[in-house]
């Protein structure tokens, strides 16, 4: 009795540890940008999957571009800057999706094809295809 | 959703300042097609996005639609013309009876009837409502069939990992890509990189619009002139057409 008491205590310690500097088991997540995500975070955890892959082929096969479960949104609020202010991208070790994928041991691969960073809307001149930041920013607006 | 009229109503106004292009006293192209979609309605099957390019206006020396095309989707070689990507090319013909010799741009179709649609054998080769022949590369499994079918000679296979894509132009190794007509501008209610930059930095051979519409500019141009369809024997019906050509 004492020997597994003892072993609980000894397993508990490094469970403290964690659960002290807020980790607790899990991955290191960098927060995103903004208040919450477009779902709930128990879906998004559960779901993201499914809802990026009916979003990819709304967008590819019919030309729906609704912006809540574009990737490209994905990558705007989730991606981080380096310490000169250069984008991040968004697989890499530590980042966004890396960490819990790699905790998860699931591959990605998105990333082959799409972009990892966010991005600029094309040539100049033109307005991004997907605006972002117009509501945030409408002193950019005619 | 008044951020969203925001964001239209500040496409249309970029666009209409950009749209007219004069080439000469009376002459005007207006390189505008319809007005951006709503975000979450499908492409219509009541239009059909096309092209038309005069060929007397496209000079030898000019590679406009070409830069322009490269740096809108990131379409970058590796030095190697015989398996690089190319989206769009500068073509030169000649006839050999007079010598006479015109250049002109030729990229996808945009077939009414591909034969890359009617080749694959996964479906990722499909013809969108709207007219515009894509390949969805989430299916595609590379085996480039379509690019056999293809009578242009208008899609590419990617054989080497890519990096830094732009975010609207995903593209990735071991899959078939071609000229998308810019469906991310045209979606927004913009032209083709292509066009632009040919209405801007080139001679303004270049004219979008959609072909289903008579009032369109690109219909009217086409009801008016005799325009030519690039191997328009082989019935597969391209929404490229080519003027004095």
């Amino acid at each position: 009795m004492r020997a597994l008491v003892l072993l609980l205590a000894v397993l508990a310690i490094p469970a403290a540890a964690a659960a002290q500097d807020g980790r607790g088991f899990g991955p290191v997540i960098p927060k995103g940008k903004g208040e919450q995500c477009v779902a709930e975070t128990d879906y998004m955890r559960r779901f993201h999957m499914t809802e990026l892959t009916h979003q990819r082929d709304e967008t590819m096969q019919r030309g729906v571009r609704t912006k809540r479960f574009s990737l490209n949104e994905c990558v705007t609020c989730h991606a981080t800057t380096d310490s000169a202010g250069r984008p991040v991208s968004i697989n890499a070790p530590g980042q966004f999706c890396a960490s819990c994928h790699e905790y998860a041991a699931v591959t990605i691969d998105c990333f082959q094809c799409h972009a990892a960073k966010p991005g600029d809307g094309g040539r100049a001149g033109l307005p991004s295809p997907f605006p972002m930041t117009a509501a945030a920013n409408p002193e950019t607006v005619q | 959703m008044s951020g969203f009229d925001f964001d239209r109503r500040r496409f249309l106004s970029a666009a209409t300042a950009a749209a007219g292009v004069v080439l000469a006293p009376g002459v005007t192209l207006y390189g505008i097609g319809a007005a951006a979609r709503e975000l979450d309605e499908p492409a219509s099957a009541d239009i059909r996005w096309g092209l038309l390019i005069d060929v007397n206006q496209c000079t030898e020396d000019c590679d406009a639609c070409v830069t322009a095309c490269n740096e809108e989707n990131g379409v970058t070689g590796h030095g190697r013309p015989a398996t690089d990507a190319q989206w769009i090319r500068k073509v030169r013909v000649r006839d050999p009876k007079t010598g006479a010799e015109k250049h002109l741009p030729v990229m996808c179709q945009h077939c009414a009837e591909p034969p890359c649609v009617d080749v694959c054998p996964t479906g990722a080769s499909f013809k969108r409502a709207d007219g515009i022949v894509l390949v969805d590369k989430h299916i595609c499994i590379g085996c480039r069939y379509c690019m056999l079918a293809c009578p242009y000679k208008a899609r590419s296979f990617i054989h080497e990992n890519l990096s830094d894509q732009k975010p609207y132009a995903p593209r990735g190794k071991g899959t078939v890509e071609s000229c998308t007509m810019c469906v991310h501008r045209v979606d927004a209610g913009g032209t083709p990189a292509c066009v632009e930059a040919c209405g801007e930095d080139g001679n303004g051979a270049m004219l979008f619009g959609d072909l289903n519409d008579p009032g369109s500019e690109i219909s009217r141009r086409i009801a008016t002139y005799a325009t030519h369809q690039i191997r328009g024997d082989l019935g597969v019906d391209p929404g490229v057409r080519y003027q004095n050509l």
